[in-house]
């Protein structure tokens, strides 16, 4: 850094509106910034002579400290102006995995997660990690270098209509133009991406604004003026929902992703105890509520437990909570709730009545919401005998479930053995299928930003790349666990060579079934047993591949080697993973069929 | 082994009394309440930059909005362009076209007209010129003007509501229609009535008119990130 002179500082130029007044200041500036640098330690940065140093600039004022990306020809501009900045720039094997690194390291971190890529095929493999993001709604902001803008249109080599395909999949895109804007535009894409509710974004810079010369430093990163978000509910309707809550018989709190994403756990947990009210939540907002506690039900949905899956379907006021009621969630919507009137607190209008009609709809910010709610609500809901009924159907409907020990090894004893083996800080990235849903279901999960998983896009091989950004945006005394299936795994494995060069401590265990045990459990139940395509035959020896990248290698094929496994695979010191060998023909149970009555889930396949 | 859990089987089970609708409204088991499509006009005032068309176009196509029409052009302000779009949903169809164009970065205003808006869209008409007295009688009566003549065709331009233009469409068809083009509808609010204001930010709800939400209690709520 002490290279860096002292010349002009960003903030004074941002101060002039006024664009020409800007340009013109620039002398008067930079004597202002010579006496500021005196009485300051922070080092002045230079000046940004170009769109790339601009681009990058822009990112060091959001105060980015990682960025996960791969390099190419049309985005060699912005790499060579990372090379003199603080940034880590994390080399990834594909550019689908900068994108999950990035949006997991945006989940635990709660700040955008950054993710380059060139033009081209660069590009459209981020689409995926993208669009992941969008449906998650995760803060991330993609830069993908773009051919220069007199061949855009020509179809030029590696050219891709990028901002025309991200459309669908972003919050907001931007082509960029003007290398005197290049550097706002990835400010502003910065601001959108974390403003109310979150999301992705991308700017497209085309390599020629990226070289171009420009000595304009970046806005501060702000929301267009078009751009506004709501944070306090509508009092009046605040007072209804709080009335509704008092009267309530049967009131179930459904917590959603939003909780996290709004900071609002710690809210929720302290009205749901105050008022003890059970507690249900959707997928993405498992670890908004503890599991531990008596009035956690657990996740609802398709593979939520029975209980959570009871409560949902007879209570009569239920309080949802950033979420957006997706389908793998309230099931059919005709026997969603069916008796329940609904208060839905959410930041985005749009999701207000979208699938379920709100009663009482609060747009705003989770927390505020809340915290608004606490003001309003006087008294408690007389619900002790509802109380018991949701305690009597976790002994119902529990999920103990069968581990004879001379069968092969259940996955469910896996993922127990593993939260057993690690702290309850600990994070757990998944990718998707049955290994997915057997760790939502068997981990308890105590704290927010603890669970990374795929839930609205369902893309498999999120898992590992997933740990990698995890790993990164965690504390260092913090474990990352990557629970895996075979099949997620094979398709991004190529990371590991990432998390071994980078010496990131990540344990992946995969849950071998050499299947896509998901689809496998579907075709039994609904496809008369006929495993078209969804038995692998073979799969690798992942543990021997993973030495073969230099990480360390586990296998486990029976219950005797779990525990002991598991304990070496934690305590190494950089990425290992475990080849765990588990019964190919486990099921993932409660299950609600697609557009099933929640409170009609099978427990076993007959019952389908 | 057993496979799957211990517990209650589904027919062991109580269930509820209540069934919701397929908008997710909760109804009177016994009355089927849906809503009825309705064809209304929505004027969005945006951003007059490239790319806004293809999100708002896009956003149709994707969330299965059936629209009608869609007309955009410049404003008097150079940076600002109206998009008018004639959809025909059920009430919460139409609720959520509005709330997700609002989300749209580049989208200024949002609104929805009332019904007795000025609504024009202007239609070319080529026909055979056979009996070209008979066609100039027939344009006077749709206050047309003939824009081009020739041996062969005439062509008329008329403009006005969708009603009038596809009855001149019809009373021309029997001269034979040539080939046929037609704008889509563009519309204002009447007199003082704001169609879509010029200013997003800030202002706390103000006189949109409510959403079309319905039923139940609180049925309606209000933005402060729009428009109004």
């Amino acid at each position: 850094m002490s290279e860096r002179a002292a010349k002009v500082t960003p903030a004074e130029s941002d101060e002039q509106d006024d664009d020409q007044i800007a340009d013109s200041a620039v002398p008067d500036a930079a004597t202002e910034a010579e006496t500021d640098a005196d009485t300051t330690a922070e080092p002045t940065p230079e000046p940004v002579t170009n769109g790339a140093e601009a681009v990058v600039r822009a990112l060091e004022n959001a105060g980015v400290e990682y960025a996960f990306g791969v390099q190419g020809g049309a985005i060699m501009p912005v790499y060579d102006a990372l090379y003199d900045s603080d940034i880590y720039h994390v080399t990834m094997a594909h550019e689908q995995g900068a994108a999950h690194a990035a949006d997991a390291y945006g989940i635990v971190s709660g700040e955008p997660g950054i993710c380059l890529a060139t033009s081209g095929p660069g590009a459209t493999n981020l689409v995926t990690g993208i669009a992941d993001a969008d449906m998650d709604s995760d803060p991330l902001v993609a830069l993908t270098g773009q051919v220069p803008t007199e061949f855009v249109g020509n179809d030029a080599f590696q050219e891709t209509d990028t901002t025309g395909v991200t459309t669908p999949v972003t919050k907001d895109n931007t082509f960029s133009s003007d290398p005197d804007r290049v550097g706002s535009d990835v400010s502003e894409a910065f601001a959108l991406a974390r403003e109310g509710r979150p999301g992705p974004t991308l700017v497209d810079l085309p390599k020629d604004i990226t070289k171009s010369e420009t000595d304009r430093e970046p806005d501060e990163p702000n929301v267009p003026d078009t751009y506004t978000v709501q944070e306090r509910a509508d009092p009046a309707i605040v007072d209804a929902a709080a009335e509704r809550i008092e009267n309530a018989d049967r009131p179930v709190m459904l917590l959603g992703g939003g909780v996290i994403k709004g900071e609002a756990s710690e809210a929720c947990r302290e009205f749901a105890i105050e008022h003890e009210i059970p507690v249900v939540t959707t997928m993405p907002g498992i670890g908004s509520f503890p599991e531990n506690h008596e009035l956690s039900m657990e996740m609802a949905g398709m593979h939520g437990t029975g209980y959570a899956n009871m409560a949902i379907t007879h209570c009569d006021t239920m309080l949802a909570i950033g979420t957006r009621f997706d389908d793998r969630l309230t099931g059919g919507i005709e026997t969603f709730a069916p008796d329940a009137e609904v208060i839905h607190v959410d930041i985005d209008p749009a999701e207000i009545s979208k699938n379920i009609h709100a009663d009482y709809p609060l747009v705003g910010d989770a927390e505020t919401v809340v915290e608004q709610l606490r003001e309003a609500v006087d008294a408690s809901p007389e619900a002790k005998k509802w109380r018991a009924q949701c305690q009597q159907w976790k002994s119902d409907y529990s999920m103990a479930y069968d581990a004879p020990e001379d069968e092969p090894v259940q996955p469910e004893f896996v993922v127990e053995a593993l939260d057993e083996a690690t702290a309850d800080d600990t994070i757990v990235t998944t990718g998707v299928g049955q290994h997915q849903m057997w760790a939502c279901q068997y981990w308890t999960y105590t704290e927010p930003r603890t669970w990374v998983s795929s839930h609205g896009l369902g893309t498999m091989g999120y898992g590992l790349p997933a740990a990698i950004g995890a790993r990164l945006a965690a504390d260092d005394d913090q474990d990352v666990v990557c629970i895996d299936g075979d099949g997620s795994f094979l398709m991004t494995l190529q990371g590991l060579s990432v998390a071994v060069r980078e010496n990131l401590d990540i344990t992946v265990a995969v849950l071998n079934n050499e299947y896509i045990g998901m689809v496998r459990q579907w075709q039994d139940a609904f496809f008369e047993g006929r495993h078209s395509a969804s038995n692998y035959n073979w799969m690798p020896e992942f543990d021997k591949l993973a030495e073969a990248f230099g990480a360390r290698g586990f296998r486990i094929d029976g219950y005797d080697e779990v525990a002991d496994t598991i304990e070496d695979a934690i305590a190494y010191d950089g990425p290992s993973v475990i080849d765990v060998h588990i019964d190919p023909e486990a099921n993932v149970y409660p299950m609600v069929p697609s557009g099933g009555d929640n409170g009609q889930f099978a427990l076993a396949e007959d019952q389908l | 082994m057993k496979r799957g859990l211990d517990g209650p089987a589904p027919e062991e089970r109580p269930t509820p009394q209540g069934r919701r609708n397929k908008q997710g409204i909760r109804i009177d088991p016994e009355v089927e309440a849906t809503h009825e499509p309705r064809r209304t006009v929505i004027s969005a005032l945006v951003e007059h930059e490239p790319g806004v068309l293809s999100d708002v176009s896009g956003l149709f196509s994707r969330r299965q909005f059936n629209i009608e029409s869609l007309t955009v052009g410049p404003t008097n302000d150079d940076d600002r362009a109206r998009i008018t779009v004639v959809v025909e949903e059920p009430d919460p169809g139409i609720d959520q076209i509005k709330k997700q164009l609002r989300k749209l970065v580049p989208v200024i205003s949002v609104r929805e007209l009332e019904p007795d808006a000025m609504r024009r869209e202007l239609a070319l008409v080529k026909v055979e010129a056979e009996r070209p007295d008979q066609v100039a009688a027939v344009a006077e009566m749709y206050d047309g003007n003939t824009v081009d003549s020739c041996p062969e065709t005439a062509t008329i331009e008329v403009t006005g509501a969708r009603q009038k233009i596809e009855a001149a469409i019809e009373t021309f068809s029997q001269f034979g229609i040539r080939e046929i083009s037609r704008t889509g509808t563009t519309a204002l609010a009447r007199g003082t009535d704001e169609t879509a204001a010029s200013h997003s930010v800030g202002s706390p709800a103000a006189a949109e008119e409510p959403p079309a939400d319905t039923a139940n209690h609180q049925q309606t709520y209000t933005h402060s990130t729009d428009d109004d």
